[in-house]
C-alpha cells in the first residue's frame, strides 16, 4: 500500500514538473557577447553609417539632420536611457529573475535588469492585455510574453521615442517590437524585430547573445544632467537639409559607394552588390581592425 | 439666441481628431497623487480631487458634459470647486455651463478661471454669433498677470500664462504637490501644433510655451517620470516627450525660416516639404489641421514676437 502511494506521488510530481506547455527558466546572471555588430555597439557607430537599416525617407532625413551636440546642449538628453529595444545592444550585463504563481508554480513574469542606465523591465506572462492608448509610454515599454515551444516570444508596445542606432537614427514612439528568446546550453540568444511605421519601410531584425555568468554583478550607472556648455535657452542643435558635413566620412573611410551606406531596404540584401558597380574594398583594414569587444577596439589613432 | 451658439461660434477651432459635437467613451486614467485624466477622442480633462472639492482643467465638448460628469463622480462626490479653461476652443470649454450646473452644491457656485485673453475672445465670439451666453459659460474669474496661484485640496496650484502660443490666452496648470502639468493644446504628442493665428497663436510663442513646460517639469531617474504632463489630447506624457516635441517644432521652424530667408514664397516652402521627416509622427493629409496648414502657420508667424 505504501509503495503504491509513493509511486502515485512520484507520477503526480513528474507530471506537474513537466507540463505540456513547457516553460524555460531564463533566470540568472548573463554576460554580454559583442561578436555581433561589434563596431556599432562598442566603440559606437560612425556618423552617416546607416548600413543594414531599412530606413524610410523620413528616417534618413531625421538622421541626416542630427547633430551630436544635441546630447550636450539639450540637458534632457544627457541621461536619456537606451530604450528596451536598443538596450539589448548596449552595455548589457543582464540579470533575469522571475515571479511564480504560488498555486501552479508556473512563471507569470520575468524581470530584467540591464547594466546601462540600470534599465529594468517586466515581461508579463499572465495573459494580461496591453494598456490603452492613453497610458504613458516609457523607455522600456509594456511587454507581454507567450511560449512557442521552448521559445519565449515577447511583444512590447507603449515605447517612448528613442534610437535605432546611436548616431542619430531615431526610432519613433509608434514603433513596437517582438523578441524571441532561445536558450542553447549556457547561451541565451534574443532575436528582436522592430516594426516602425515611420522610420522603417520593413521590419528591422537584429540579434544579441549572452552567456551564463553566475559571478557577474551589474554595477551602478550614475547619471546627473547639468549644463555642460554655454548655450542659448531652448537651443536645439541640428543640421538644415543638405548642410551636414559629416555624412560622407564613413563611406570614404571604408571605400564604400555613398549610396550603399544610406540605408534603405534594397541595400540590405545580397542582390544590392550588383548595383554597387566596381566596388573594391581597401587592401588593408584601417579602422577598428579585429575589434571583438571592450578591450581591443582601437581607433585609428590608437585610442579606445 | 441659445447659449449653445457660443459652442458653434468657435466650434471650428477644435483639433482634427474630434468634432465639437462628438460624444465618445471616456477613459479614467490616474496620473499621479490627486490628479486624474479623463480622456476621450474629444480631448483630455485633468481632474484634481480632494477634501475641498473637484477641480477641472477644461470641460470637453458640450454634448459630452453628462458623460464627463458621470466619470468625475467615479472619482469624487464633492461639488465642483473650480474650472480652469486652458484656452477658448469649444473642445475645451464646451462643457463649462453644464458642468457648472451639474457640479454645484458647494457654498459657492463653481468658479470658472482663465486668462483674460481667453475670456475676451470667448465674449467676442459670442457677440459675433449674437449668442446670449450665460456668465457661467465664461471664465469670469480671469487673470491678466504672468502667473496666478492658489491652494486647493492640499496643494499649491499655479496658472502660467504662455503668450501667443496655441492662442494668445493659453494657460498651463501646474499642480505642485501632485507634480502634474496640464498643458491644454500647447502640447499634443500626436499632432503638429495647432497655431490658431486668428486667435493670436504664433510658432515662436508655441516654442516658448514648450520651453516653459520644460522649465516646470523635473524628471525622475533617467529622464522618466517625475513631473507628468497631461496634454490637450492624447496619452499621458512626461518631460521626455515634451523635449522631442519642442525639438521637432524648433527644427521645422528653423527650416521654414531658412527657406523664407532665401526668398521662397509660401507655396514654394510648402512644396519643399520642410516637415516631411516628421509627417509620419505628427502630420495629416486631411482633416481640420493638415501638415500644409501647420507649415503655412509657421511661415506666416515666423517673425511674430510672442
Amino acid at each position: 500500500m505504501k509503495v503504491r502511494h509513493a509511486i502515485g506521488m512520484a507520477v503526480a510530481f513528474l507530471c506537474t514538473a513537466s507540463p505540456a506547455s513547457a516553460q524555460i527558466d531564463f533566470t540568472g546572471q548573463w554576460a554580454p557577447l559583442y561578436h555581433e555588430d561589434t563596431i556599432e555597439r562598442i566603440p559606437g557607430p560612425e556618423l552617416g553609417d546607416y548600413t543594414g537599416l531599412p530606413l524610410s525617407e523620413a528616417g534618413r532625413m531625421r538622421a541626416d539632420s542630427w547633430d551630436a551636440d544635441r546630447i550636450s546642449v539639450v540637458q534632457e538628453y544627457q541621461c536619456r536611457p537606451h530604450s528596451a529595444d536598443y538596450s539589448l545592444r548596449g552595455l548589457a550585463p543582464l540579470r533575469i529573475w522571475a515571479d511564480y504563481d504560488p498555486a501552479t508554480q508556473r512563471i507569470i513574469a520575468f524581470h530584467t535588469h540591464i547594466g546601462a542606465y540600470e534599465n529594468q523591465r517586466t515581461i508579463y506572462l499572465d495573459g494580461r492585455p496591453h494598456p490603452n492608448a492613453y497610458a504613458p509610454h516609457t523607455f522600456q515599454g509594456f511587454s507581454t510574453g507567450v511560449w512557442e515551444g521552448n521559445m519565449l516570444t515577447v511583444t512590447t508596445t507603449h515605447l517612448k521615442e528613442n534610437y535605432l542606432r546611436r548616431n542619430g537614427v531615431p526610432r519613433s514612439s509608434k514603433a513596437t517590437f517582438a523578441e524571441h528568446w532561445v536558450l542553447h546550453g549556457n547561451y541565451l540568444t534574443i532575436t528582436h524585430v522592430v516594426y516602425d511605421p515611420v522610420i522603417l519601410t520593413e521590419p528591422l531584425v537584429r540579434s544579441e547573445s549572452w552567456f551564463l555568468d553566475p559571478g557577474q554583478r551589474a554595477g551602478l550607472f550614475p547619471c546627473e544632467y547639468l549644463p555642460e556648455v554655454p548655450a542659448e535657452a531652448g537651443a536645439v542643435p541640428h543640421y538644415l537639409p543638405g548642410t551636414n558635413p559629416w555624412l560622407k566620412e564613413f563611406a570614404g573611410w571604408y571605400a564604400l559607394p555613398f549610396e550603399a551606406v544610406r540605408g534603405g531596404a534594397d541595400t540590405l540584401y545580397p542582390e544590392y552588390r550588383a548595383k554597387m558597380g566596381a566596388y573594391k574594398p581597401k587592401d588593408k583594414c584601417e579602422r577598428f581592425c579585429n575589434c571583438t569587444g571592450f578591450g581591443d577596439c582601437l581607433s585609428p589613432t590608437g585610442g579606445r | 439666441m441659445k447659449p449653445l451658439l457660443l459652442t458653434f461660434a468657435i466650434a471650428s477651432w477644435v483639433l482634427p481628431v474630434v468634432s465639437a459635437q462628438s460624444v465618445d467613451e471616456i477613459s479614467v486614467v490616474h496620473v499621479q497623487k490627486n490628479v486624474y485624466m479623463l480622456a476621450s477622442r474629444a480631448g483630455n480633462v485633468a481632474v484634481q480631487v480632494g477634501d475641498d472639492g473637484v477641480l477641472l482643467v477644461d470641460t470637453g465638448t458640450a454634448p459630452m458634459a453628462q458623460k464627463l460628469f458621470a466619470a468625475i463622480r467615479t472619482l469624487s462626490n464633492k461639488p465642483i470647486h473650480t474650472i480652469i479653461n486652458t484656452h477658448l476652443h469649444a473642445d475645451h470649454t464646451g462643457g463649462n455651463l453644464a458642468l457648472v450646473k451639474l457640479g454645484a452644491g458647494g457654498p459657492q457656485p463653481p468658479r470658472v478661471m482663465g486668462h483674460e485673453n481667453t475670456y475676451n475672445r470667448m465674449v467676442a465670439a459670442a457677440v459675433e454669433a449674437n449668442a446670449n451666453t450665460p456668465a457661467a459659460a465664461l471664465p469670469m474669474n480671469a487673470y491678466f498677470t504672468p502667473t496666478r496661484d492658489f491652494f486647493l485640496n492640499g496643494e499649491a496650484i499655479v496658472l502660467h500664462h504662455v503668450p501667443a502660443a496655441h492662442t494668445d490666452g493659453d494657460t498651463l496648470v501646474h499642480f505642485r504637490g501632485s507634480d502634474v502639468v496640464a498643458t491644454g493644446d500647447v502640447f499634443n504628442p500626436d499632432i503638429y501644433p495647432v497655431i490658431d493665428i486668428a486667435n493670436g497663436g504664433t510658432v515662436s510663442g508655441t516654442i516658448a510655451a514648450l520651453n516653459h513646460v520644460l522649465e516646470i517639469t523635473v524628471p525622475a531617474k533617467y529622464q522618466e517620470g517625475g513631473t507628468y504632463v497631461v496634454p490637450g489630447h492624447g496619452r499621458i506624457c512626461d518631460e521626455a516627450e515634451v523635449v522631442e516635441y519642442r525639438d521637432m517644432v524648433t527644427i521645422i521652424r528653423d527650416r521654414v525660416a531658412d527657406l523664407a530667408k532665401k526668398g521662397l514664397t509660401l507655396e514654394q516652402v510648402k512644396a519643399a516639404k520642410p516637415s516631411r521627416d516628421y509627417d509620419g509622427d505628427y502630420g495629416a493629409m486631411s482633416g481640420a489641421w493638415t501638415t500644409e496648414m501647420f507649415v503655412e502657420a509657421v511661415y506666416r508667424t515666423i517673425n511674430a514676437t510672442k
